[in-house]
């Protein structure tokens, strides 16, 4: 797809987030358009899938986990958007009946979603199952996740990088937001994230970086994971990104981790965002 | 004069290691996690027969749920095997996030369950565990009495869709479920049957409470003994028959008294048909290093404890 319309999608997408967290005055908009362009990318081009007939074991098809589920509202626009299920359901958006919880869940039936996730750091072992099952099957597609950076303060998270490498799950692509904030603050100030790279490394895994902003970037890092996959090691991109991307107001502050915009802000947010496929 | 035929003694837990064994045989789908117990567990003929089935997580049953939980989407149907204590206190969360909330096929297999693991220790004794487990939405929890009925559940539980506890135990007890008897989830046994009071037992004081009734018997009380080896769903009408009949019942239990088998039964009969129960269950405290045995006498969740339970209750009628 060409970056202009990877574009249009992703500031629509952006538009949705902001109008869905303002409709209820809860949400997490920060990390949601971080990742914006992250998630577009991801199914609007790179994964193999069939949004018309989801099905919850998804043979033959690449998988996608969100680990750190708070932003919801990035991967709910998005399967709207590619078509998983109607965008107009958008307005449901953690109202009373809804499919679309707070958080995602595939209890209530919501098409692309397959496992829960809001307690953090479980997203990662999630992964792992389904791609050691998919070895089993003999399905050949990926599973990817994504995870935010506090995330990484969770213990599973690195018991789950120990076994990985351990049991040479290599049909894995792992992606951490990297945007160095939390709900406290910079993640430095809460708890230092140490050198990640290393880390990583340290427990056996190929480590790459990528602009979470920039599409070219992303497009060659996401397939140098792919090249790199079945060579006996998983695969993890550190994903540089910006809370809050494409609102002024809400960059370089973690303020917007969790917070929705009252009218006023949501006008202002709006008047950067460009409305192109139409709004919801 | 009650008769129950025995068929030798062995441990609830080689009940689990055969039926998944046999799973492992029959069933393609059937892949199996264990957190580094694997001989505990009697994993071991299922892992040296089917080795690509089988993964080692090593010492981290966080993880093992939650890849269990990642395992169901593609079709398989994962049994997670450790103490439990570490099946669920340990791993609350991630049961309540992956495998309940989002209602995956996960089988948690919880052996050294209650105070018969032993000399370890209170750390190792959960008491707990069927009440967290119960109060669960989706889940199913199974407490087999014997060893051939905990390798009836194992497979049983593979025809249920959804997630399963099934909690066994450590020691060697006599086997009285015949090896073809039909395990159906959600119905329970009357084991004898009786017309002055019902207990209503799982696990490891099943047994206890066919002794408990032979003793009964002696004295001229008329027992019924029901196995409730499902407490949710609970067969609320086989309770209910009998109640009817005995007017009272005792409630037996390798479990606190908060949460478990006794407080399932307590909710039905408070709810349909209020009735005098007597509970026979561990009473707010932790357990303590010891041999089963001598746990069980100590605790009062022994033989002597559900007969001196029957003769309070049929006085309070």
């Amino acid at each position: 797809m060409e970056n202009a319309e990877l574009k249009r999608i992703a500031s629509q997408v952006r538009r949705d987030i902001v109008r869905m967290v303002a409709a209820v005055s809860s949400g997490h908009p920060g990390g949601s358009l971080g990742c914006a362009d992250f998630f577009t990318l991801m199914y609007f081009e790179v994964m193999k899938q069939d949004p018309k007939n989801f099905t919850m074991d998804g043979k033959n098809e690449d998988i996608f986990f969100l680990s750190n589920g708070h932003i919801s509202p990035v991967w709910y626009s998005v399967l709207s958007r590619r078509g998983y299920f109607p965008v107009p359901e958008l307005n449901t958006f953690r109202k009373l009946s809804s499919r679309l919880q707070g958080h995602p869940t595939p209890e209530k039936g919501l098409e692309g979603i397959r496992m829960a996730s809001g307690s953090l750091g479980q997203g990662l072992s999630n992964a792992i199952g389904t791609a050691q099952v998919k070895k089993l099957n003999g399905d050949n597609c990926l599973v990817y996740t994504l995870h935010g950076d506090g995330e990484l303060q969770e213990g599973q998270i690195w018991e789950a990088a120990m076994y990985a490498a351990a049991h040479k799950v290599d049909n894995l692509i792992a992606t951490v937001d990297y945007n160095g904030r939390q709900i406290d603050g910079d993640c430095d100030d809460v708890i230092s994230l140490g050198n990640l790279k290393e880390k990583w490394q340290a427990f056996g895994w190929v480590v790459l970086e990528m602009d979470g902003h920039n599409f070219d970037d992303m497009r060659k890092t996401l397939a140098e994971a792919k090249a790199k996959t079945g060579q006996g090691k998983p695969i993890v991109i550190l994903m540089k990104t910006e809370m809050g991307q494409g609102v002024d107001y809400m960059m370089g502050t973690h303020k917007w981790h969790g917070s929705a915009p009252n009218a006023e802000q949501l006008e202002k947010a709006l008047n950067q965002l460009e409305e192109t496929i139409g709004d919801y | 004069m009650i008769e129950i035929e025995v068929f030798g003694k062995k441990d609830t837990r080689s009940g689990f290691g055969e039926g998944l064994l046999e799973l492992g045989r029959t069933n393609p789908d059937v892949l199996a996690l264990c957190a580094d117990l694997t001989g505990s567990l009697k994993m071991d003929a299922f892992q040296k027969e089917f080795p690509e089935r089988f993964f080692q997580v090593g010492i981290a049953e966080a993880n093992m749920i939650s890849i269990a939980a990642g395992m169901t989407i593609g079709g398989k149907i994962p049994f997670t095997g450790t103490f439990a204590n570490f099946s669920t206190g340990r791993v609350y969360d991630q049961i309540r996030q992956s495998v309940a909330y989002s209602n995956k096929n996960v089988k948690i297999a919880a052996s050294h369950a209650g105070l018969t693991l032993g000399e370890d220790g209170a750390t190792h004794q959960i008491l707990e565990d069927i009440g967290m487990m119960k109060m669960l939405p989706h889940m199913t929890v199974i407490v087999p009495a014997d060893f051939n009925q905990t390798k009836q559940a194992t497979i049983a539980c593979t025809k249920h869709n959804g997630p399963v506890y099934l909690r066994f135990g450590r020691p060697s007890v006599p086997i009285f479920v015949r090896e073809d008897a039909n395990f159906v989830i959600g119905k329970a046994d009357t084991i004898i049957e009786g017309t002055d009071v019902t207990i209503i037992a799982c696990g490891h004081l099943v047994w206890k409470s066919i002794e408990a009734a032979k003793e009964l018997e002696k004295q001229g009380i008329s027992a019924e003994v029901i196995n409730m080896h499902t407490i949710k769903p609970l067969d609320e009408e086989a309770v209910l028959k009998s109640i009817a009949k005995t007017k009272c019942v005792v409630t037996a239990e390798e479990h606190m008294y908060h949460g478990g088998l006794g407080d399932s039964i307590a909710q039905l009969l408070a709810r349909t048909a209020p009735t005098p129960q007597e509970y026979v269950a561990v009473n707010d405290t932790f357990g303590e290093s010891g041999t089963p045995d001598e746990l069980m006498a100590k605790y009062h969740i022994d033989t002597p404890d559900v007969v001196a339970a029957a003769l309070k209750v049929i006085k309070r009628k």
